[in-house]
């Protein structure tokens, strides 16, 4: 019998032999997956990806088989090409309507590339950009004094990984939480989640080099666009996740997705960037028509 | 032999004696013994390489010897004289200044392994202290910028010298960034190379900003 032996070895062998070129069997399911559906149900399978996700789910178990210990279970966060990551980036700030971020791209491929860099150039940008602003705000008063303030990057650094970390943490406790109360279709890992909130963090870059413009209103309007872009694909990733629950619950999740991401937004707007209307001479023009008025009137 | 069924070692009891290998009278290693040479020569010896480095830097070839002898004292001195010369500015009670020396310290070593680490994790096949020698030492033209941009402000802190310290810290920059490239771009996987390199422009881009925003009090 030892050739049943030989046999087993070489069938067992054969499921690590496919993981490899992993990309290339999830892409064509998808593609024929589409062409044989009617477009109505186009968009939940999307959604969902019910078809491949037990798939991708299977052979993501078989990819991550070093133990924790050794230096290639983390090379596997980091398993991106450069397209690949320019890929996510583009699709967090084009969101399409209807395709989930994590189903379209990510494909139980998480990466911790984007976020861990995304993160960093926000927190550089913010304090840079805000330090110029606060320069070209304050440039004609003769009492300013430039300063660096550099403690302000070790504030912008604390509070940005703090998002990208603790929030996707506490995203998804609840949402294993909910997992175990209400059967969801769509679960996603924790790595996933961290995933998303990092590439969706990434709108916020160039929207920080333009806050430089000491005008409130853009800065309002583009507070909004961008928390609009991110938002949405924020919004379009975890509704599948929550819509099976209560309808309440479902809402005030996402609901809070949305505001904390707000806060996030107003909030660094509002302590690295000075209000630039502070800066008017008003008071000077009115004691001048005063005097102007009691001299005539003499 | 039944009696040999009951030896056993206990681990307590140290196994010690005495090894000679008989060797001729002029073994090869006795040419290399550094213990009997003129402290003057071991000083100049670990200073030529430093040396040698830094020219390697300033003018980057093709060449491994960065690569092959890392050490990390250029490094070291590079990133202490960095530090102490960003020093004494605009040092307010109000906490707004700018770095102080172990913030910059720490910006540099820390900033160093991450890249280190990050491009390790991506698959290149530099080990960890050549890559920390690299970066290192690729500091050097932001130090020299550094230097010219502190003469510049003695004469004074117009928009002349602003103009001034900013083309010199752009060009030292980008010095800077071509340099480290240059050494540690070999050693990526091909479809990554931009992966790596990006890291490296945001470290060297920090750098520069701290030191185009020195303002002297």
């Amino acid at each position: 019998f030892a050739e049943f032996d030989d046999a087993a070895n070489l069938l067992a062998a054969n499921p690590d032999a496919t993981t490899i070129s992993i990309d290339e069997p999830v892409e064509i399911p998808k593609n024929q997956h589409s062409r044989l559906q009617e477009p109505g149900r186009e968009e939940d399978d999307e959604l969902l990806g019910t078809d491949d996700s037990d798939k991708t789910e299977l052979l993501a178990g078989q990819k991550k088989s070093a133990p924790f210990w050794t230096f290639e279970y983390y090379q596997t966060f980091f398993d991106v090409d450069t397209y690949q990551v320019l890929d996510r980036i583009k699709g967090s700030v084009f969101p399409v309507p209807g395709k989930n971020f994590v189903r379209l791209y990510i494909r139980s491929n998480p990466d911790l590339y984007g976020p861990f860099w995304i993160c960093a150039t926000l927190v550089f940008t913010i304090a840079i950009s805000g330090n110029l602003s606060n320069f070209f705000i304050h440039l004609g008063k003769p009492t300013y004094h430039y300063v660096p303030e550099f403690r302000k990057v070790s504030i912008a650094a604390t509070t940005i990984y703090a998002y990208a970390w603790l929030v996707p943490l506490a995203l998804w406790g609840f949402l294993m939480w909910r997992n175990s109360k209400v059967m969801n279709i769509v679960s996603y890992s924790f790595l996933e989640i961290v995933c998303v909130y990092g590439y969706s963090l990434f709108i916020y870059i160039p929207t920080a080099i333009l806050w430089i413009i000491p005008q409130k209103l853009v800065r309002w309007v583009l507070v909004t666009f961008s928390l609009c872009l991110s938002g949405s694909v924020l919004v379009m990733t975890f509704w599948p996740a929550v819509r099976d629950d209560n309808r309440r619950i479902a809402l005030a999740t996402v609901g809070t997705i949305v505001l904390l991401h707000a806060l996030l937004a107003v909030g660094c707007l509002a302590y690295f960037f000075d209000a630039p209307e502070l800066d008017f001479p008003a008071p000077i023009i009115p004691a001048h028509n005063a005097t102007t008025v009691i001299t005539k009137s003499h | 032999f039944p009696g040999l069924a009951d030896v056993s070692i206990s681990q307590d009891i140290p196994v010690e004696g005495e090894i000679t290998v008989p060797v001729g009278s002029r073994s090869p290693d006795e040419d290399y013994s550094t213990l009997d040479e003129p402290v003057r020569d071991t000083i100049m010896r670990d200073l030529k390489a430093v040396g040698k480095k830094f020219v390697h830097v300033m003018y980057p070839r093709k060449s491994s010897a960065l690569l092959r002898d890392w050490d990390l004292w250029g490094p070291l001195v590079l990133c202490v004289s960095l530090a102490l010369m960003l020093q004494g500015g605009s040092a307010d009670s109000k906490d707004d200044g700018g770095p102080q020396f172990a913030e910059v310290f720490v910006i540099i070593w820390f900033g160093a392994v991450v890249i280190t680490l990050n491009s390790k994790l991506l698959g290149g096949t530099i080990s960890f202290f050549q890559s920390l020698c690299v970066l290192g030492y690729c500091v050097l033209p932001l130090t020299v910028a550094m230097l010219v941009c502190r003469l510049v402000l003695l004469a004074g802190a117009g928009t002349i010298s602003f103009i001034v310290r900013l083309v010199v810290v752009l060009a030292m920059f980008g010095w800077s960034t071509l340099a480290s490239t240059a050494f540690l771009a070999d050693s990526q996987p091909p479809n990554r190379k931009a992966l790596v390199v990006y890291p490296i422009f945001l470290f060297y881009f920090v750098i520069s900003w701290m030191i185009l925003t020195f303002t002297p009090q």
